[in-house]
């Protein structure tokens, strides 16, 4: 994870859930991450999964992720390159999926209800900041170890890196 | 500004102070898992290290499918006593001792002040005791073995002020799966709930239990009480190492108060299929039951189980009706023998079985047919959860399950107290 990145928006709404961001028929089918993230987001955006560029960035609403523990639902994104989440607020565990697999997942009311569809924005994690062209807002800034967990790609990786280096 | 409770165990572990959604890395001081500690080894051998950072912080206690219905069970439970052994882990309870959060509680692990990791959803249970305890995912649990550590944001608190008594034939669960339903099984997503006020004081530990239990079912990551002198009286000979007890500071902030009086309430049951699928026992009464559970890690102390016997005593359970007894641990099984309950049961034609989940997760020792409704005193009743998909689980206190078992049929327990 880069100190700071640059991305295009794709906007959506309130309880963006697990099946929409990763449709259950294809759960136990064993595809490959490829392949998971061809179905991302199928149900709700059939344009994302064509059109999403890696490191773009999502905003939605409120409780993003709600409903399976499903980790899919986040290797889709993951794999679709998408470089952050921003929402109003995330189901429990599909935050703590998103961090672990190395997608950084930001909490911010005011930026959700500001950023627009398809405007380039920029996260400053360093310094916990969203930049639009217009606005700024502030988020607290991960801590150094979780940044470290981010950079890794995730939990797996990072508990290896760490493991290897001790 | 004053601190809640969450801020305050966080800042101590952190060493600075800490707010509401911040993420710090913490190292919890006890980290549970269960029969799926196998899968977690599994997990941990693919870090690439021989030994487990803290092996002493680890407590595991084998409950979910004990004794071991098919040899894959066997298998797992073997592998298990190998790691054990291997990495010397001293805190491990085998298949005859109980279900893990009770185990955990009774064995002086779940302590005032604590951080406690584990990889079963109702970790929360030790907020009874005034810990903060949450469920974690197993690569978590597997990282943490290794190294020591894991990142958690610190939560937001939802603070329930519990009023009123307890009418006759209302318990600490009908309280719970009432809270469930009003505020849904997402109410409190990610929060910490606080429970307090003078029922929250007059609650016993078991009681208190019940609640921090069940907190898991309407989203949160922990449930505490803060502690009194009945927690200390609980943990004063069996505390496993030193604890701090950490409250609320008056002026604290929480993100919302919400206040439930329960002196005019009647029994609750939660319907298929979700928790918070909670109606008065009034409008579900007369439903037909092929089964009933009393026990369970919400629902299976001796406080429980003497409710249910206070009714059972001196009946039979309807014809036809299966009735399982599970105690939570041998401990409480030992207590209920000594208080005369098991006989009690067993004269009312309950089959009585060994401490442990039973058939809570459908795994085995009564599951439900295509078809069949059970009523139990457990916390899920989710599609599937015991058996079949095509059954159906109704939730309730003890003592309705034990009113329900005699009329084949779902009952309100008052008629019988
Ligand atoms: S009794 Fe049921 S809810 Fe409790 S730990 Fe066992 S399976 Fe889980």
């Amino acid at each position: 994870m880069a100190d700071k990145i640059k991305g295009k928006v794709w906007k959506y709404g309130d309880g963006v859930n697990t099946d929409v961001l990763y449709p259950g028929k294809y759960t136990y089918k064993n595809l490959t991450p490829e392949e998971i993230a061809s179905h991302a987001l199928e149900d709700l955006d059939p344009d994302f999964s064509k059109k999403a560029q890696k490191g773009d960035i999502i905003v939605a609403g409120k409780n993003f992720g709600m409903g399976s523990s499903r980790e899919q639902a986040v290797t889709a994104l993951k794999y679709k390159g998408v470089a952050a989440i921003i929402a109003k607020s995330f189901s429990r565990i599909y935050f703590r999926n998103a961090i672990n697999q190395g997608i950084p997942a930001i909490q911010s009311e005011q930026a959700s209800d500001a950023i627009e569809n398809g405007e380039i924005i920029e996260i400053d994690f360093k310094n916990g900041k969203i930049i639009t062209e217009k606005r700024e807002f502030s988020f607290p800034s991960f801590p150094e170890k979780m940044v470290e967990i981010l950079e890794a790609g995730g939990l797996v990786e990072y508990t290896k890196k760490k493991l290897g280096k001790n | 500004m004053g601190e809640t409770f969450v801020q305050k165990v966080f800042s101590r572990k952190v060493g600075k102070k800490v707010i509401p959604s911040e993420i710090v890395v913490v190292e919890p001081d006890f980290v549970l898992s269960h029969d799926n500690a196998a899968p977690i080894s599994k997990i941990f051998g693919k870090f690439g290290v021989e030994k487990i950072k803290y092996p002493e912080r680890l407590v595991i206690i084998l409950d979910h499918t004990v004794p071991a219905p098919t040899e894959v069970e066997a298998g797992n439970h073997k592998l298990i006593r190998e790691f054990v052994k291997e990495q010397n882990i001293p805190n491990f309870y085998d298949v005859n001792t109980g279900i893990c959060h009770q185990v955990l509680s009774e064995k002086g692990y779940a302590l005032p002040g604590k951080i406690i990791l584990g990889s079963d959803s109702h970790t929360t249970t030790y907020g009874a005791f005034g810990a903060f305890s949450a469920g974690i995912g197993r690569t978590e649990v597997a990282s943490i073995w290794a190294t020591g550590e894991l990142w958690m944001r610190v939560p937001e608190t939802i603070r329930i002020i519990l009023k009123g008594d307890l009418p006759k034939g209302v318990y600490a669960k009908d309280v719970i799966l009432h809270i469930i339903g009003e505020i849904g099984a997402d109410g409190a997503t990610y929060k910490a709930v606080e429970f307090t006020g003078e029922l929250a004081d007059k609650f016993s530990i078991a009681s208190r239990m019940v609640f921090s239990n069940m907190a898991a079912e309407m989203g949160a990551k922990a449930g505490y009480f803060h502690p009194d002198d009945k927690t200390i009286e609980f943990i004063k000979d069996i505390a496993k190492a030193d604890y701090e007890i950490l409250k609320s500071d008056p002026d604290a902030e929480y993100e919302k108060t919400l206040e439930f009086d329960v002196s005019n309430l009647i029994p609750q049951i939660a319907k298929p299929h979700t928790v918070d699928n909670v109606s008065p026992v009034n409008e579900v009464e007369g439903t037909k039951i092929h089964q009933g559970l009393i026990g369970t890690c919400t629902n299976g102390r001796v406080e429980d189980l003497e409710e249910a016997a206070k009714i059972l005593k001196g009946k039979k359970i309807k014809e036809g009706v299966r009735c399982l007894v599970f105690a939570a641990s041998m401990q409480e099984y030992i207590k209920a023998l000594k208080k005369g309950l098991i006989e009690v049961f067993a004269k009312a034609g309950c089959i009585v079985m060994n401490p442990g989940c039973g058939p809570c997760l459908g795994a085995h020792e009564g599951v439900l047919a295509p078809g069949e409704t059970a009523i139990s005193t457990a916390n899920r009743n989710f599609k599937g959860r015991m058996g079949s998909r095509e059954a159906f689980v109704y939730l309730g206190s003890p003592a309705t399950v034990a009113a329900s078992v005699i009329e084949g049929e779902i009952t309100d327990p008052r008629k019988y107290l």
